[in-house]
């Protein structure tokens, strides 16, 4: 659990037809590149992390070949619960065993299969939980408050709409003098008729245009006269 | 010492399945005979099976390993069910699942000796699945399917019967004409019998017959050198 909130925090939230996943990327000095944090499992399938990151390859291996099984034994896309549902009984293996240390990693589990939009938190207790919006990872609660606050408006929300939300929480997270930019943040997509991709770099930047300043708490003007073009209305920012 | 023997052949045999595509679905016949060499051995056997609420199969070839398929795939069932996510396998996964299968012991020298007809809801989505599956794990759908000696001799006439067809063609033309098929197969296929089954899936879910017996015509038979003709 402690790894867990050590790692640089996660957001994921979902639409009824899209999950969106972000990650906060750290870099160990100003000569290195920064951590990858999303990963992609299967067309209809992706992960955010939290913790570990070789603890995570571990995983999204094993989701990965789950996954392909799937498609190879039945022709089908590996329903999201079960594969979830997988990893929370291998990481709870772990903390029973001994001689065994639990997994050091969260994961957001992010996916759309024939029931629909799915976001999971997977615990290294072994735990795993549905969600509508939800954040893992250092100062996690702050991008809670933010989601808690909107949660709401997110079930017809747009891509977009999806996505500002996001980075908005993950901004919560950040420390006093830090700022998102297009190298520190990765966004994760998957939903109805789109297959997983992300958007990293240079992709990123109009998105954090539609933000505004770096203010933590975004003035409506603001957000309406940037994004004006892309969005149109942004109907969350009331505050 | 022997060598390792481990192809095999079929003991107890069913012969033909036939599927098509109708208005509303899809049905399956196939008769109920299963031989062992020429005898008519078995003469109750039921070849036409529900899998799941969305899925038949029927089964040519070896009756045991298909016994042997119906146990494997009500496990996969049965674990299907228990994880209670709103997710099934409809006729489309059924059928992948089938194609390894058969892939996979024919690549161990040591194959499940059938040919399957697979029909049924093809996916989440909806629309009719009707495919075929054989003992070297060949698979193909089409709208119309016949294995054994049903692919010489009903075929054809499925094909001018059912295909280009299949959107108009109503539950009782596509029972006819199966009946139909059968038929023919009892006069000319000798290790088949005149007690058929009809399995359909559609809107209203599955239904297989009880066995029936066919109406068949032997009037001809006084004229033939060998039945009643003496010269």
């Amino acid at each position: 659990m402690e790894a867990v909130k050590q790692g640089s925090a996660s957001v994921g939230l979902r639409s009824k037809t899209h999950v969106v996943i972000l990650g906060l990327k750290r870099s160990p000095g100003e000569l290195a590149s920064y951590q990858k944090k999303l990963m992609r499992i299967d067309d209809h399938m992706g992960i955010a992390i939290a913790g570990l990151m070789s603890d995570a390859r571990v995983l999204s291996t094993y989701m990965r070949s789950e996954a392909m099984k799937s498609k190879l034994m039945f022709d089908r896309p590996l329903p999201i619960y079960r594969i979830v549902a997988a990893i929370g009984d291998k990481a709870q293996v772990n903390t029973q065993r001994y001689g065994r240390r639990p997994y050091g990693v969260g994961l957001l589990v992010a996916g759309y299969d024939d029931a629909g939009p799915h976001l999971f938190e997977c615990a290294p207790s072994g735990n795993f939980f549905d969600y509508y919006a939800v954040a893992i990872g250092a100062r996690s609660q702050s991008a809670k408050t933010y989601l808690e606050k909107h949660f709401e408006s997110f079930a017809d929300a747009s891509v977009e709409e999806l996505i500002t939300h996001g980075l908005r929480a993950l901004r919560d997270t950040l420390q006093q003098d830090k700022e998102l930019d297009i190298n520190n943040c990765s966004i994760g997509i998957v939903g109805k008729g789109v297959k997983y991709h992300t958007i990293d770099g240079e992709g990123i930047q109009k998105y954090l245009d539609l933000l505004g300043d770096g203010n933590a708490a975004p003035a409506a003007a603001t957000t309406a006269t940037a994004g004006a073009e892309d969005t149109g209305a942004v109907p969350m920012d009331t505050d | 010492m022997e060598p390792a023997t481990r192809t095999q052949n079929p003991v107890v045999t069913g012969t033909s399945v036939l599927g098509i595509k109708y208005k509303d679905g899809i049905m399956l016949a196939a008769d109920t005979l299963a031989s062992y060499g020429s005898l008519a051995r078995f003469r109750d056997v039921e070849r036409l099976i529900k899998v799941g609420n969305t899925t038949i199969i029927g089964a040519s070839g070896d009756i045991s390993d298909f016994q042997y398929i119906t146990h494997l795939l009500e496990k996969i069932l049965i674990k299907e069910s228990n994880t209670e996510d709103g997710h099934q396998l409809y006729a489309r996964h059924i059928h992948e699942y089938l194609g390894r299968l058969m892939y996979g012991r024919r690549s161990k020298h040591n194959p499940l000796w059938n040919s399957m007809v697979v029909g049924g809801i093809r996916d989440g989505e909806g629309g009719t699945f009707l495919g075929f599956v054989d003992l070297q794990g060949t698979t193909y759908e089409a709208p119309t399917i016949a294995t054994g000696y049903g692919a010489y001799i009903a075929q054809p006439i499925l094909r001018k019967a059912v295909e280009g067809r299949e959107d108009t063609l109503t539950e009782e033309e596509a029972e006819k004409v199966l009946e139909d098929c059968m038929r023919v197969l009892f006069y000319r296929d000798a290790r088949s019998i005149n007690k058929i089954q009809i399995a359909k899936v559609n809107a209203s879910g599955i239904s297989i017959s009880d066995p029936r017996f066919l109406d068949t015509e032997w009037a001809f038979a006084e004229g033939i050198r060998g039945y009643g003709a003496t010269d």
